[in-house]
């Protein structure tokens, strides 16, 4: 039996950072301020270093432009994109703490249906802090929310659940649909708001979008990384896509869970549906070869840890996908290069990090 | 800033007018891309101009259609009673509440009711229903000496069979419609219908669930070759108030009810099982009819919901089967209000409840069957299915063996019975 617990969410101040890419301004992070303030910000400036990004007062924060990448990682700065907002991965990298969360910066605080403000990083500590059930579908969705519970005829043995790695939060009003939905719908705001946060199940694969997301960085954090896209690559908006794949199938072979659903955010800007053809032009045909290679990866027993599951990832990315396009080999090199980087800026402690305990509690 | 081109404004005005030309094949390609390209900016590229375009030849906008994967909005048409029963098993004599309250959704279907074969008391049900009663007379009438045995919440599985539509939907006796966020009741049998009559999506997940409902879509990373979906064979409704829960948490959270109500409707992906409850579920009969049989019995299988595991049993069949023929199952509304009357007397069910040992041998099992490729109809399926539960359960727990002679005879009941349609 789940026991959900009525006790108020721990804020989490001192384990919690907050990844914001942008190049333009922070002015959104006002309307956050009540939310956010506690929090310590990474912002990773993305374009033109030589401009100043204003971030508003009273915000604790450490901001890195591609000058401050090139100076950190060296060489490896390499596998950080450039002029694209998956640059925000680097924030991933250089934070020192157990939880992640990413937003964007045209994503701003929603309401739920009663008009109250959604505190979206409280709900995201909820689902990150209670377990996973990626084993059997709950059909009441998530059995450790306050007045729900496992159903009839789910298994007694799988009711404990397992430690949950990501949790990805969905948006009002802009949807996050590709470039040709863009074009169709160019009306349609999602005005749905669904009261759930469920389990994805093991083995299914979903497109994780990085505007709202949240995650456990010691439980997965190496996994996150948004690939190589932006300026001089063939491939845009695709980022988080392929951040999200890697992350399932590792998730899925370590045993631990990734939710989606609530919280919503508003998403208030569209972006330019034919620029963004142009980016995802070579993804809308390269997914129909990278989904069936996801689905069918396999990773062997001895990958234990996120590092050794994404360098496996790797090669089989060259093996498989290098005929795809010649992208794949570069962007399997850039998985290893990000692998080698997180190890240099996140030295392991003594001791091997469980993925069973629970997170420690202030 | 400039100001338009004579050729821009004169596009502008094509589109204002865009839904009365009749013919573009005089205009040079560029200019019926261009034009095109305003057309969907402004929302305006309906069937009919839709097939204008087309109708160029224009190789460029036959490409971006492909791309883009425009496709006809799936508007569900509404059920008509030539294709649905309601089937209804009577655990309780009186029944008039429950046909009064689901008469405006009800009543232009043809519905059957199956008698508990263990209830000496009569029925009382209103009048105004295309309805019939089958009786424990009418079952062993029917079938003979049947092995199945059909009391309690069994007796549905009879209705299935003497059935002759294509759709079936069934509801327990103890739930009355629901009333949505809004505050409108819920019309459970359009929302079941809905959920058949539009495709399934086992592939990948979709983040923003059914893509097919008005106001939602496929969202970016889907890949477009998986957005046709499958066909939908199994509607799993919700119960708001007193939720399907087994009768530990029945007692335990004793004061718990379901207030939630989640707008949702979401296939359950290819490989993840659910446990279906039986309390509010329809499907198509023609394709899975083979498939939704009772087959688990409880030693003590009682009245009460959380004294089966028959619909658990039988959802976790048609898994697996609709998993294996590419069929899909959807999960979530409609909702229904399902009423206290169980609640209490959950207690003394505890004592003897073999469901926790039961449902974790079956679960690990089902996790990792895989039919072979040979079953190509859900007769198969089930049959192959028959043979591996008597194979590898059957040494765990008699009652497996059981189930699979239930689901045989199941098969046999079916050729016999259920097979022809109206």
């Amino acid at each position: 039996m789940a026991s959900a617990s009525h006790a108020p969410t721990p804020l989490l101040k001192d384990e919690l950072d907050i990844v914001i890419p942008t190049i333009r301004n922070l002015d959104f992070l006002e309307m956050w301020r009540p939310f956010f303030q506690p929090y310590h910000l990474i912002i990773v400036q993305d374009g033109d270093p030589s401009k100043t990004i204003r971030v508003p007062e009273g915000f604790d924060y450490e901001l890195y432009n591609r000058n401050d990448i090139n100076r950190m990682l060296g060489p490896k700065a390499s596998c950080i994109s450039f002029k694209d907002s998956a640059c925000r991965c680097f924030g991933y990298m250089v934070s020192k703490k157990k939880y992640i969360y990413t937003i964007d910066d045209d994503c701003f605080v929603a309401k739920d249906p009663s008009g109250k403000d959604i505190n979206a990083l409280e709900q995201h500590i909820k689902n990150l802090l209670s377990p996973s059930t990626p084993f059997f579908f709950n059909t009441l969705y998530d059995p450790y929310r306050v007045g729900a519970d496992f159903v009839r005829g789910y298994p007694f043995s799988l009711r404990e659940g397992v430690p949950t790695a990501v949790s990805h939060g969905l948006w009002l009003n802009i949807p996050d649909y590709d470039a040709p939905t863009q074009l169709v719908k160019p009306l349609e705001r999602n005005t749905r708001y669904v009261d759930a946060i469920l389990t994805i199940p093991k083995g299914t694969l979903f497109p994780m979008c990085g505007m709202n997301l949240a995650f456990d960085r010691e439980l997965i954090g190496p996994a996150m990384y948004f690939g190589l896209m932006g300026d001089g690559q063939p491939i845009g908006r695709y980022d988080d896509m392929w951040a999200g794949w890697c992350t399932k199938v590792i998730t899925d072979h370590l045993g631990l869970g990734v939710k989606t659903g609530l919280p919503y955010i508003w998403h208030s800007k569209a972006s330019n549906p034919f620029v963004n053809l142009k980016k995802e032009y070579n993804g809308i045909f390269w997914q129909e070869e990278l989904i069936p290679f996801f689905q069918s990866v396999s990773l062997p027993k001895e990958a234990t840890t996120v590092q050794k599951c994404y360098l496996e990832l790797a090669k089989q990315v060259r093996a498989k996908l290098g005929k795809v396009d010649g992208y794949f080999n570069k962007l399997a090199d850039s998985m290893v290069t990000w692998i080698e980087a997180w190890d240099e800026l996140n030295p392991p402690k003594g001791g091997v990090p469980t993925a069973n305990g629970p997170p420690p509690k202030k | 800033m400039r100001p338009p081109s004579l050729l821009s404004l004169t596009l502008d005005s094509a589109l204002l007018r865009i839904a009365h030309i009749a013919d573009l094949s005089h205009l040079p390609d560029h200019l019926v891309i261009d034009l095109f390209r305003r057309t969907l900016s402004a929302g305006k590229l309906t069937e009919k101009v839709l097939k204008l375009f087309l109708a160029t030849g224009c190789e460029e906008i036959i490409l971006a259609v492909q791309l883009l994967n425009i496709k006809q909005p799936l508007v569900p048409v509404l059920p008509t009673n030539s294709e649905v029963d309601i089937v209804i098993a009577a655990l309780q004599p009186n029944l008039t509440t429950f046909f009064e309250a689901w008469r405006p959704f009800f009543s232009r279907f043809h519905i059957i009711v199956i008698k508990d074969p263990d209830m000496t008391e009569d029925l009382q049900i209103p009048t105004g229903f295309d309805l019939k009663v089958y009786t424990k007379s009418d079952i062993n009438g029917v079938l003979g000496a049947s092995s199945i045995n059909f009391s309690g919440h069994s007796c549905r599985y009879f209705g299935y069979l003497v059935s002759r539509k294509k759709y079936v939907i069934s509801i327990d006796d103890n739930c009355l419609p629901a009333k949505d966020t809004a505050g409108s009741t819920v019309d459970v049998v359009a929302q079941h219908m809905a959920n058949l009559k539009t495709p399934a999506t086992p592939f990948f997940f979709n983040t923003l669930y059914d893509p097919y409902r008005k106001g939602a879509d496929f969202v970016r990373g889907y890949p477009f070759s998986l957005r046709e979906g499958v066909e939908c064979m199994l509607s799993c409704g919700l119960w708001m108030h007193n939720a399907d829960y087994d009768p530990m948490t029945h007692v335990v959270k004793r004061n718990q009810r379901n207030t939630t109500y989640v707008d949702a409707v979401m296939t359950v992906p290819l490989g993840a099982m659910l446990p279906v409850s039986g309390i509010n579920v329809a499907f198509n009969r023609d394709v899975l009819g083979p498939a939704m049989f009772p087959g688990l019995r409880l030693r003590n299988e009682g009245k009460h919901r959380w004294d089966t595991l028959e619909d658990i049993w039988n959802g976790l069949c048609a898994k697996v089967v609709c998993d294996s023929l590419g069929y899909g199952v959807k999960t979530g509304l409609p909702y229904v209000m399902r009423s206290d009357a169980e609640a209490g007397k959950a207690l003394e069910s505890l004592k003897d409840w073999e469901g926790v040992k039961i449902m974790d041998d079956v679960l690990p099992f089902f996790q990792s069957l895989k039919l072979s490729r040979t079953a190509v109809t859900v007769d198969d399926c089930v049959k192959e299915l028959a043979g591996i539960v008597r194979e590898k359960l059957g040494p765990k727990n008699a009652i497996f063996t059981e189930a699979a002679d239930a689901m045989v005879e199941w098969n046999n009941l079916w050729k016999a019975h259920g097979a022809q349609n109206a």
